[in-house]
């Protein structure tokens, strides 16, 4: 009896301990998505209601910003206000999606047989030169800026789009994620189909590509966000505004149009959570793939 | 039981098996000089010129010896900025890897959570000028969260402002970290559990006998995507604090950024080979560990 007793406590301990994790847990989600709900009602209230809010800012009176989870007008005058008179939003908006567009096919291009080269290839320096791309990789944009600027400046790049496009193609980020899905394809099958006969880039295109498929979707996902995002290298590098993507409209925003804001914000980022969406579990999969296969 | 260990950069048994099988020996090549190519003409060769440039004055580029390096080094900003930098890795790196794995456990134990995990990964995919205007509101000195607590803290202002840093990488970055450990996890094996747990062995003991053991080769790949990302979040303080923000929060990245402004480019070259070869060394120390642990 007594035994009983005492697993029944043990059991009601667990089952406590489990809601409070559970509660916990739940509690941080909500922090985290906190700033986006911020957003989406922000992005809803009309202007004088901002203007309202943010009086004590604006105004540098006393108090605080009031803020309601529901405005007292809802309205879509931000929305219809960007999307259909801002040629400026616009432009940016697509450059955006042309500039991240022809990174992506860029990388796919070179970054991914560079990935199979290290994968399934045991050349000599395959150890240092890879190496080299980890410490690359590593740099932050700042300290590898002097020398992009002098290199651009040679070709007479600057303030194009391809001195944004170009140094962001051969970046070697998208190298390190992928070779770890290639890096996990067992060496019997690609021996098996050298044997064959298999010319190496049928290997490569029929063997790898197929089996990496999860990992490299996930370099692209990642990679897709980090472009989206990237103000460091076209603030550098493009002085003609016209050029610039979408990630440099807002900042130039005053909070005087916090709505506006709020809004150009939300669209930015619409287009990330859709890609994040569409590809979550890749996404998911791939991270692990590579991360802890490889 | 041993579990594999495969926690290199590369992995090494790859090396002599199946040389003569692939091709030609040059065949590799084909797969690799694409980015090859563009590494050495975007990277490799102007930071040659950078490594020129760091011995030379700006001015007139005659030699100069290590006065450069002298001038930096004795630089107040520089030193202010590296202690930062440094003290903002120290803080957040192990913070972010213990948040992500008692998530990442929490995780495991209580499946129903599982739905909260697409809550976590979100904020990656939130653009930074977004974030800042939403931490504007949020943390100004009349923001919503000085209005909560009824007091007057600048947030982004002192040593508040370092934290309020922390908090946004933790945001930013726990839920990639937790779902890279859940995978990590999932490679401890059960058998070995198990049989500690017949032995007598309380879950705590398990936990730091034979699940941290086992973590160890996931650990260095999480902790060098964490730094990676450290690197990165230049970006927001960028926006918050401008060239000049609170001196807590002054990071390498401001100091290189505002010699870039100012054209030192004598100065940035010393400063960016100093980086370079830090961070070169501390990635070199720890494949060496890696190679030396498999």
């Amino acid at each position: 009896m007594e035994i009983r007793m005492g697993n029944r406590g043990k059991r009601a301990a667990a089952v406590c301990g489990r809601m409070l994790i559970t509660a916990g847990v739940l509690f941080l989600v909500f922090l985290f998505l906190l700033p986006v709900l911020l957003l989406i009602s922000g992005s809803l209230a009309d202007t004088m209601e901002w203007r309202d809010r943010l009086a004590p800012l604006l105004t540098d009176g006393e108090g605080f910003i009031s803020w309601r989870w529901i405005p007292d007008y809802p309205t879509g005058e931000h929305f219809k206000q960007l999307l259909f008179y801002s040629p400026g939003f616009l432009k940016l908006f697509w450059n955006s999606v042309g500039m991240v567009t022809v990174i992506l096919l860029g990388e796919l291009a070179v970054g991914v047989p560079a990935a199979w080269a290290f994968a399934a290839f045991p050349f000599r320096g395959r150890r240092v030169l890879f190496f080299l791309y980890v410490v690359l990789l590593l740099l932050p944009f700042q300290v590898t800026q002097l020398s992009q600027y002098l290199a651009l400046r040679e070709l007479h790049l600057l303030n194009t789009r391809l001195a944004v496009i170009l140094p962001a193609v051969f970046s070697t980020y998208p190298v390190f994620l992928i070779y770890r899905s290639f890096a996990g394809i067992p060496r019997e099958l690609l021996e098996a189909a050298r044997i064959d006969g298999a010319g190496e880039w049928r290997i490569f295109a029929q063997i790898g590509l197929p089996l990496a498929k999860g990992g490299i979707l996930a370099a692209f996902v990642l990679s897709f966000l980090e472009n989206w995002n990237r103000m460091e290298e076209p603030l550098a590098f493009l002085e003609d505004k016209s050029l610039w993507p979408l990630s440099l409209y807002l900042p130039e925003i005053s909070l005087n149009q916090a709505g506006t804001a709020a809004c150009a914000s939300l669209i930015t980022l619409t287009v990330s959570l859709f890609v994040f969406g569409l590809f979550r579990d890749s996404l998911e999969q791939g991270i692990i793939a590579g991360a802890v296969k490889g | 039981m041993r579990s594999r260990k495969k926690c290199s950069f590369i992995s090494r048994n790859k090396e002599r098996k199946g040389r003569r099988l692939t091709g030609g020996r040059l065949v590799y090549l084909t797969f690799l000089l694409p980015s090859l190519g563009g590494v050495c003409f975007f990277v490799l060769l102007p930071f040659g010129d950078v490594v020129r440039r760091s011995f030379v004055t700006a001015m007139t580029g005659e030699f100069n010896g290590l006065e450069n390096y002298k001038t930096v080094l004795v630089n107040q900003a520089f030193l202010l900025a590296v202690g930062n930098t440094l003290r903002f890795v120290a803080v957040c790196i192990p913070l972010l890897l213990a948040g992500g794995l008692l998530l990442a456990l929490a995780m495991n134990k209580i499946p129903v959570l599982a739905y909260a995990k697409s809550g976590f990964l979100l904020p990656q995919a939130i653009p930074a000028a977004t974030i800042v205007l939403v931490w504007k509101l949020i943390f100004e000195k009349q923001g919503f969260l000085n209005g909560m607590l009824h007091t007057g803290i600048d947030f982004m202002d002192g040593r508040a402002a370092f934290w309020v840093l922390v908090g946004t990488y933790l945001w930013k970055n726990l839920g990639y970290t937790m779902v890279l450990w859940m995978a990590a996890l999932k490679t401890v094996p059960e058998d070995v559990l198990e049989a500690a747990r017949v032995d007598g062995a309380g879950s705590v003991t398990c936990f730091v006998r034979v699940t941290l053991p086992c973590l160890k080769g996931a650990a260095y790949t999480i902790g060098l995507l964490s730094l990676l990302n450290a690197m990165k979040v230049f970006r927001e303080v960028y926006l918050i604090g401008g060239a000049y923000p609170a001196k807590e929060i002054y990071l390498l990245q401001h100091v290189f950024n505002n010699w870039y402004t100012r054209l030192d480019f004598d100065k940035m070259a010393a400063g960016a080979v100093l980086a370079a070869a830090v961070l070169g060394t501390g990635a070199f120390l720890m494949e060496r560990r890696l190679w030396a642990e498999e």
